[in-house]
């Protein structure tokens, strides 16, 4: 099957959805969400049918904008299992999402929570296989677009309109900014293929141009997987947004961003690149500060959810650590694209758990603060464990997933000798222990006046044992993931 | 078969969680752990790999899960986890309700501390030892007394710090080596400049040194093993603390001249462990905060053990890894044995102020033998285990001095730190007269005296403590290479 009709298939999903929400009763919209959770399994499955074209000259147009080696496979995969798991959280979310849209009560004007993630899945898959700076800006562009209506979509909640028109604005200044940085490094280098980037560069008189247009793209991208500088959107609109909406952007999103920076900074940080040095600067640069402000930033949070918007951006800055050590992998360590592919891998699995919990814990007590966390040890003895083991994975304890990650990017940063970037790393993760912790001492140190055991929903209460079981496991055995990223 | 000793302690854990009788199950893993590994170490003798394995979890990087008994130190550590969690488990009083946090959380910890020491791959060496940050956290804010919450934070925030500034350590050491796994035998037969030794023995004895409460990281210790349930306290004093020491003599081979050269620093901090908290010991009012701080104040001598290590090596010096070692086992037991006797004093006069308490001999003549005798052997009385290892470390010291060149820094090290001896004497005795003997006061008049279950955990430390004190060759066997004639403490005897 040639991997086109992948996304073409997703997109479909996504349409079919769409013209049955006209059709569907207005109590009965979460049905949609089950429908295009089969879709994307389906999805999934054809993802491992998909063969990379025989004879790509045939399609030249296409091939020019579209690859299909082990990345793509990986990043597309990571789309649809992301977004699966957004769908689920977002059928447990139906009764907020309801109170906030149409009609109080009803799920009238919910359908469409369910197609979006669906489209903005299928932006993801291309953006994992776009190789060319005009597919990579196309595809972002569906992505970013589909997340306007996600994060502003509780449309009669306060917070959640100031979250859409923040990141409306941020996300258009960003597309500007990407767009002049791609003209940029047009202009200087005359093309916008990838692959014919890195020659053209090795020929160009000054390198400065192509630098001008790199920061700016960098700049753009920062936003996309919220980075220092562009961090500052984050936290307010992660709060606002519906909770599968922050999910998805905290991943997803996240991880979709990274996909594209790896393919964009490939050429300039490969070895001979003449502006190699000065791009690990600048990357280093980032990963620093974005290590110290996620951390840092997210010790004196309140709100659960704010607490794990900055954690991340903490996340961001490790990954980018991993980048900024670039290194092209030997026969016995991995490369920097496998370090961030293994870190957003656990990264899923462990942020997704979380917020299934979240989610769980706010239908519960009507309250996202830490505080709602409090005596529930007590309360339910089994969700705090998970919790527990969750949290201690993305505060980064050995033998659970969350450290390898963590791991790999300090190795290869020693090995590249960034010694301020393991400092700040250390620093980070040292404070990291301390704000994750401090959800810990909530469930287990303090006590609620509300004794009731919480109710988990089954979809829930099945996510968060696996994701949970599957944190353990990894933590022990990580090889699946490196087979998962063809390594 | 080695991973049986882990998995017991997980297992049990896992079968409390979903609802097996907590204490039974408890009590039957870390004793069937018990009897497991004094056979692995019989074994031990005539077979090296006795029960070793291997698993690979990630090709790339290649990282195993591997098992093994390395040398006679991870035996002698591996007996010292053993008995000390299962006298931690069995004498542990259990607040009623709590059972699903204590006992796992106690068993966690158990697993972590063995895994560590039986693991012969750097990154589970490292990573097992993780395993015990967060029920300690757990344990000590849930259950723990007095100022809890505070000593909770201190120790987790202290512990991944100094835990975090060990895997950097470890991370420039793994990259400077060359070595393409991370198993013990590929990375120490690698050799790693002297420029980048420096620094990674500078990281490792800052990283590992935390972890021991090593002069001036040291200001977690006392109050978390005050604040902590005992069998915690026994647990981490006893045990887990000892993984940082065991690290360092591990992985000295390989930054053994980085090291060398921290000599002089090393001497001034683990001064201040002996001198400097062994004053600040003295002072204590509170039995529980004495033993914490006293606990630290003996890790200063195993230092001063390394440190003698450090200056000749291996070779010219080979009495000073089997007396760190003794020593090691001889502390983790008695301080195990005085967190959990005190423990007792506490559940039977309320009180562990020792101003308050007085006479407590007459009610309860056993608790007060069996308190003074783990006193006795805290203090390094001959006859107990703490002397050998004491003794030896002395020897250690002075083993290479040559008189004509005066004396070095770990000679000075070493005439100053028998002050030490002093210290620990006064403090101890003084607890002891204070609290069992005297004049009865209202608080000892009708106190309990142990019972026959009480007696069991605190008999076995006080056998072992025997055995070694008055046989050491016992440990000495598993630490000194075959041919009995080389045996290092004829050789100090000369």
């Amino acid at each position: 099957m040639s991997p086109y009709l992948l996304e073409a298939y997703i997109v479909l999903v996504g349409l079919v959805i769409l013209m049955l929400e006209a059709f569907v009763p207005a109590i009965r919209k979460d049905s949609l969400g089950i429908l295009a959770i089969g879709g994307l399994v389906f999805g999934l499955v054809l993802l491992f049918v998909a063969q990379a074209p025989a004879h790509p000259e045939n399609n030249a147009e296409m091939a020019r904008f579209y690859s299909f080696d082990s990345a793509a496979i990986f990043y597309k995969g990571f789309a649809i299992v992301c977004t699966i798991l957004v769908l689920l959280l977002a059928i447990d979310y139906k009764g907020i999402l309801a109170k906030f849209t149409e009609n109080p009560g009803s799920q009238e004007g919910t359908g469409e929570y369910y197609a979006l993630p669906v489209f903005a899945c299928a932006g993801m898959m291309w953006m994992a296989s776009a190789k060319d700076l005009i597919s990579i800006f196309v595809a972002l562009e569906l992505v970013t677009i589909t997340f306007y209506i996600l994060v502003a979509f509780m449309r009669r909640n306060v917070g959640s309109l100031e979250a859409g028109v923040k990141y409306l604005i941020l996300g258009a200044l960003s597309t500007g900014i990407l767009v002049y940085g791609v003209a940029w490094i047009y202009g200087t280098t005359g093309t916008t293929d990838l692959a014919l980037i890195g020659e053209k560069l090795k020929e160009l008189d000054s390198t400065t141009p192509a630098l001008f247009g790199l920061s700016l793209i960098l700049l753009s991208l920062a936003f996309k997987v919220g980075a220092v500088p562009m961090q500052l959107w984050i936290p307010d609109v992660y709060q606002g947004a519906p909770t599968p909406t922050t999910a998805f952007l905290s991943v997803g999103s996240k991880a979709a961003g990274f996909a594209i920076a790896l393919r964009i900074l490939e050429p300039f940080v490969q070895e001979g690149s003449p502006v190699q040095q000065q791009t690990i600067f600048i990357l280093l640069i980032l990963a620093g500060l974005t290590i110290l402000y996620g951390n840092l930033a997210a010790i004196p949070q309140s709100n659960f959810k704010r607490l794990l918007a900055y954690s991340s951006v903490a996340h961001a800055g490790f990954i980018l650590l991993a980048i900024a050590a670039w290194n092209e992998g030997s026969g016995n360590s991995l490369s920097s694209v496998q370090v961030v592919g293994f870190y957003l891998a656990t990264y899923l699995i462990m942020t997704m758990g979380i917020f299934f919990a979240l989610v769980t814990v706010r239908n519960a007590t009507g309250s996202e603060e830490i505080a709602a966390f409090d005596g529930l040890g007590k309360r339910s003895p089994a969700l705090a464990l998970a919790i527990t083991v969750l949290l201690s994975a993305l505060a980064g304890l050995p033998l659970t997933a969350g450290f390898y990650g963590k791991f790999f990017a300090f190795q290869l940063a020693i090995d590249a000798g960034l010694w301020t970037g393991v400092i700040l790393g250390f620093i980070g993760v040292a404070a990291g222990f301390y704000y994750y912790l401090k959800v810990v001492r909530a469930m287990y140190w303090r006590t609620s006046d509300d004794t009731t055991a919480i109710e988990i929903s089954p979809f829930s209460r099945y996510t968060i044992g696996t994701l949970t079981v599957l944190t353990i496991l990894l933590g022990f055995y990580p090889d699946p993931i490196l087979w998962l990223l063809g390594a | 078969m080695l991973a049986l000793l882990i998995l017991l302690p997980l297992a049990a854990a896992i079968a409390i969680l979903c609802g097996a009788s907590a204490r039974r199950t408890a009590v039957l893993a870390t004793g069937a752990s018990l009897i497991l590994g004094f056979l692995f170490a019989a074994l031990w003798s005539n077979n090296h790999d006795v029960g070793a394995m291997s698993l690979e979890v990630l090709s790339k990087p290649s990282i195993s899960l591997s098992l093994g008994l390395f040398d006679g130190m991870s035996v002698t550590m591996m007996l010292l986890s053993v008995i000390v969690a299962f006298a931690a488990i069995f004498s542990g009083k259990c607040p009623e309700g709590r059972e699903k946090l204590w006992y796992p959380s106690c068993l966690l910890i158990t697993a972590g501390a063995i895994g560590a020491f039986l693991s012969t791959d750097l990154f589970f060496f490292y990573a097992f030892h993780e395993l015990a940050l967060i029920p300690t956290f757990l344990m000590i804010g849930i259950l723990g007394t007095g100022d809890r919450k505070q000593a909770a934070w201190k120790i987790t925030i202290y512990l991944a710090f100094g835990s975090i500034i060990l895997l950097a350590g470890l991370l420039w050491m793994f990259s400077a080596s060359g070595a393409d796994n991370f198993q013990f035998t590929s990375l120490l037969a690698a050799e790693i400049p002297y420029d980048a030794q420096i620094g990674i023995a500078a990281l490792l004895i800052i990283g590992f040194g935390t972890l021991v409460s090593l002069f001036p990281f040291h200001s977690w210790a006392a109050p978390a093993y005050a604040s902590a349930p005992a069998p915690v306290s026994m647990l981490h004093a006893g045990v887990l603390k000892k993984f940082g020491l065991f690290g360092l003599l591990r992985l000295y081979p390989l930054v053994a001249d980085g090291i060398n050269y921290l000599i002089p620093w090393l001497i001034v901090m683990l001064l201040g462990n002996i001198l400097w908290v062994g004053l600040v010991t003295i002072n204590q009012k509170r039995l529980d905060t004495m033993l914490g701080n006293s606990s630290v104040m003996h890790m200063g001598y195993i230092f001063l053990a390394f440190a003698a290590l450090a200056e000749k090596g291996p070779i010219a010096n080979p009495i000073a890894i089997p007396a760190a070692v003794v020593l090691m086992f001889a502390h983790g037991i008695s301080i195990a044995m005085l967190f959990g006797l005190s423990d007792r004093i506490k559940q039977a006069t309320g009180t562990l102020e020792l101003r308050e308490l007085g006479g407590l001999a007459k009610a309860a003549p056993r608790l007060a033998f069996l308190f003074g005798l783990a006193a006795m052997a805290s203090i390094g009385l001959p006859g107990l285990a703490n002397f050998s290892g004491e003794i030896m470390v002395f020897l250690s010291g002075f083993k290479n001095w040559v008189p004509e060149e005066g004396l070095s820094p770990v000679q000075w090290g070493t005439i100053l730190a028998l002050w030490g001896l002093v210290i620990s004497a006064v403090y101890m005795l003084r607890a002891f007269r204070k609290i069992f003997q005297g004049p009865v006061v209202p608080t000892t008049e009708n106190a309990d005296d142990l019972n026959c279950c009480d007696r069991m955990p605190a008999v076995i430390l006080a056998v072992a403590l025997l055995v070694v004190g008055l046989y050491p060759n016992s440990l000495l066997n598993f630490l000194t290479p075959s041919e009995p004639t080389n045996a290092p403490i004829t050789q100090s005897d000369n």
